[in-house]
């Protein structure tokens, strides 16, 4: 029965009170472990059609009659126009349409970062689309810009109020300190760089709108552009089949979706707007850059006293300033802990949500600091962290489940592989071993729904407007479906990505669809499940299997409905742990190779190992990335973006790719849903920059503060190392005389 | 003057595209053959890869009317080759929309070496990026595609 709460909802760490409508989860989770589909490898049920390249994506979509929009933007940090001149681009063959600052509110003539769109042509054709934007005229008044985010915090350009958190005496706890430790870490902004960049066909249709889109958030798209079209939201029908990967940066529907729709209003055809990928690198979002300037006080077994922090999200001119913090608020059983976070405005392509916004950052920041105090006090990094476990939130709330400990256990042989590593260090190559612990959220929650459509012939479909973004959550749904309906997988179809075709579902975002998509699944196969029941008691059969009793229905239909249910009342949901890599450092050159990367998470119940294993290399692969080669760059006096095509922004290859160890603990989340699920989009991420900054300390005693770890970073901090290791031996020698 | 000839996939079609088309738009737009994909239009990620007489080809960065009577393989010309299961099989794909590019460039590279060793396969592989990072089954694929 539908019952209205008001509960906390989170999405990538960030937290709101809001009503909802949900329906009881009456269902007993399944005992932990493998069963016979839920818990076993499958490979993705729309595998084939991708890898033959039939899935149609949003780029690949072709309607009658269909033009192509190109957009003019600002090149300019910041700049206004004085004078803009539409009539070239119109005069030009095949154009059919052109608009400009004002005309909508996603075009305008003050720009705050270079990349924001002024104006918009449509065309028969994208050459023509493109030649028309070249042609138009514009003069503009260059203005100064404000790019160094330190510099906002002190004149106040902030995107909000600076964010104190904490908890308990932080000066009282530096006090108590044996040992007190700063570092200053940074690090850099990074591009998502999905391969189908950002692009929307919208088509109006009768008194309604159809916008397809590359997108994580059907739902949300459909809400975005009713607002901004003025219509009910029924009148939107949003479709996104297959999409070509997101990361967090694809969960609205953005400039393109609206220029598109006027154009396709004025032109009464259908318009694509796609960004190029020069566009992508600018005016698509990017995790923002970070300083973190940070502080840790403990005893001198390792007990933490105090942690502290100052960080600047150097946000980009909007977007939202992410929880930096978040890893040093709930990492540790700190008693004492104190942070300030700042949203720097400054004249930047503004951030998104990027896999585990904030918590990347902030656990480089922190994880290295903690183990250079490991370091600093002869205590085993692995025991440090086992000492300052946290046992419930720091507002003495319960965990829903949490298996750090074992993922600590469970990383003991990878850790102990250190003494073998280093002992094949030679004089100039280093090696050694390093870790780091995982936190985030991850639970998903209500609302969501899917139907599920049982046939005579014994197959079913699994209904449900989400998305499936390319992690498999489509593939996971048919797997739920077939287990609680105690048939085959391959008698299982899924159909998804239309709004007009289905029951909400969850935002792919937060690695929130699985937990949230699920359990609704779930219910609605025990729905079907339990009709079925009910006609084979009233046939007198009632240990009939499913098949036979289906077999009856010939052109009837089972129709089964379920919704998620809510989160655990009183407790915090989240997902942890821990990873160990293991580097090599050429302490010449300032080269860095990462040879091995070993991680164990606790998501609770794994629906399938298989894909669960790529979505753990595919995090790792991307924190790879951030950690060694991927960097936004710009001109410091004009803040132009230097690094715009894939050649200048450097995405890890599969020359890159160290070994990758995985395990997941996969204890079920016994308070969580009807499955003990929680997601794995984002976990995988998270720790890897700490862990491989932690193996270079281990092998060269080296602090490395920034990411990337460019060769130059490497080498000022070997040099470092160098010259306090002199110090020491200066300092130490008359003591030892 | 009649309209150039392209081969592809055994077909052969009327090119009717301006000159200054690339052979991934002509592909794309004028035969309808999606598979092949354009993510950066610029040659630096390989998404667009085809065979132009066995050898993989940027083909986003390859004009139409300079392909000539060249043999042009797409995606599509291979739908039945065993990598494409193998891709499957071994989770080789994420989002899936680079894949047919990479499905291309391991056709080439098996087509001369059967039994590539693993740094063959990084070396063949390595203009093909992958954003969700399907590196390790893409190795996994290429390494047990005849299984």
């Amino acid at each position: 029965m539908a019952r209205l709460i008001r509960t906390e909802k989170e999405v990538e760490g960030r937290y709101e009170e809001v009503w909802l409508v949900v329906e009881e989860d009456a269902l007993e989770q399944w005992p932990a472990g493998a069963r016979a589909i839920v818990g076993q490898p499958a490979v993705r049920i729309d595998g084939l059609q991708r890898a033959r390249g039939e899935a149609i994506y949003t780029a690949d979509l072709r309607l009658n009659g269909m033009l192509h929009a190109a957009v003019l933007r600002s090149p300019h940090a910041r700049a206004r126009i004085r004078h803009i001149d539409l009539a070239p681009a119109l005069a030009l063959p095949g154009v059919h349409a052109a608009a400009g600052p004002g005309e909508i509110e996603q075009l305008v003539d003050e720009c705050d970062y270079q990349g924001v769109a002024v104006a918009a042509v449509c065309a028969d054709t994208l050459a023509q689309a493109r030649t028309a934007v070249a042609a138009i005229g514009v003069e503009w008044e260059v203005l100064e810009p404000l790019l160094d985010p330190d510099e906002a915090v002190r004149r106040g350009e902030l995107l909000d109020e600076p964010r104190v958190r904490g908890r308990g005496d932080y000066e009282q706890g530096l006090a108590e300190a044996d040992v007190v430790l700063t570092g200053e870490f940074r690090t850099a902004v990074v591009m998502h760089n999905s391969m189908e960049t950002h692009q929307a066909v919208v088509q109006w249709v009768g008194d309604g709108v159809e916008v397809h889109i590359s997108t994580q958030y059907i739902w949300g798209i459909r809400d975005e552009v009713a607002a901004g079209l003025g219509l009910p939201p029924d009148k939107v029908r949003v479709v996104c089949n297959y999409m070509g990967g997101g990361f967090g940066s694809k969960n609205g529907a953005d400039d393109y979706t609206f220029i598109a729709a006027e154009l396709a209003k004025r032109t009464g055809r259908p318009v694509k707007c796609a960004l190029t990928r020069r566009e992508e690198n600018l005016a698509a979002g990017n995790r923002n850059a970070t300083i973190q300037r940070l502080t840790v006080g403990a005893k001198s077994d390792g007990t933490l006293t105090a942690l502290g922090g100052d960080f600047v999200n150097a946000v980009g001119w909007s977007g939202w300033s992410s929880s930096t913090e978040g890893p040093m608020q709930m990492l540790y059983a700190c008693p004492n802990v104190k942070t300030t976070t700042y949203g720097a405005k400054i004249n930047q392509p503004p951030m998104k949500a990027f896999r585990a916004p904030g918590f990347v950052e902030g656990t480089f920041g922190l994880e290295s600091l903690l183990d250079e105090l490991a370091s600093k006090l002869g205590v085993d990094p692995l025991e440090l962290r086992r000492l300052n476990y946290a046992e419930t939130t720091a507002d003495d709330r319960p965990f829903s489940g949490k298996q750090l400990l074992e993922c600590y256990r469970r990383a003991e042989p990878h850790w102990e592989r250190r003494h073998a590593v280093r002992a094949r260090s030679t004089d100039t190559v280093k090696r050694g071993v390093g870790m780091a612990s995982q936190i985030w959220y991850g639970g998903g929650g209500p609302p969501s729904y899917a139907w599920v459509r049982v046939s005579s012939d014994g197959h079913a479909t699994v209904i449900t407007a989400m998305q499936d973004i390319g992690t498999g959550t489509g593939t996971a749904m048919a797997q739920i479906a077939a287990e609680e309906l105690g048939i085959p997988l391959d008698h299982v179809t899924v159909s998804l990505g239309d709004s007009a075709r289905g029951p909400y579902a969850a935002i792919s975002a937060g690695s929130s669809t699985t937990p949230s998509m699920g359990p609704a699944v779930r219910a609605a196969a025990a729905d079907a499940k339990a009709q079925i029941l009910e006609i084979a008691e009233q046939r007198g059969t009632p240990d009939a299997p499913l098949a036979e009793v289906v077999a009856l229905l010939e052109s009837g239909q089972i129709l089964g409905k379920g919704a998620r249910g809510p989160n655990p009342a009183g407790m915090q949901v989240l997902t942890f742990g821990v990873q160990v890599a293991e580097v090599a450092v050429d302490v010449e050159t300032g080269e860095v190779w990462v040879d091995r990367i070993a991680a164990i998470h606790d998501v609770g119940r794994v629906i399938n190992p298989l894909g669960a294993s790529s979505q753990i290399e595919g995090g790792i692969i991307q924190g790879v990335g951030h950690t060694l080669s991927e960097e936004r760059l710009h001109d410091p006096r004009t803040g132009e973006i230097l690094t715009t095509s894939l050649d200048a922004y450097r995405l890890p290859t599969i020359a890159d790719v160290p070994e990758i160890v995985s395990e997941l603990i996969d204890q079920p989340d016994t308070h969580l849903t009807n499955l003990g699920s929680k997601g794995l989009g984002e976990p995988p991420i998270v720790p890897t920059a700490a862990a491989i900054a932690n193996a270079i300390r281990d092998a060269t005693g080296a602090d490395v503060r920034r990411l990337p770890i460019t060769r130059a970073e490497m080498l000022r901090a070997l040099r470092e190392a160098e010259l306090r290791q002199r110090e020491r031996e200066k300092v130490g020698a008359p003591a030892g005389v | 003057m009649s309209a150039p000839e392209l081969h592809v996939n055994g077909h052969r079609y009327e090119v009717r595209s301006p000159v200054g088309t690339t052979l991934a738009e002509a592909l794309r737009d004028e035969l309808s053959l999606t598979g092949t994909k354009i993510a950066c239009g610029e040659g630096h990620c390989g998404a667009c890869t085809v065979l132009v007489d066995g050898t993989p080809t940027l083909s986003c960065i390859t004009l139409v009317h300079a392909v000539g009577d060249a043999k042009v393989t797409t995606i599509e010309g291979v739908r039945d080759h065993p990598m494409i299961e193998a891709f499957v099989r071994t989770d080789a794909l994420q989002c899936g929309f680079c894949t047919p590019g990479q499905v291309m460039s391991a056709v080439a590279l098996v087509d001369a070496t059967p039994a590539p060793t693993t740094e063959e396969i990084r070396h063949a592989m390595a203009g093909n990026l992958c954003r969700c990072g399907a590196y390790p089954k893409i190795e996994e694929a290429i390494r047990t595609w005849h299984a």
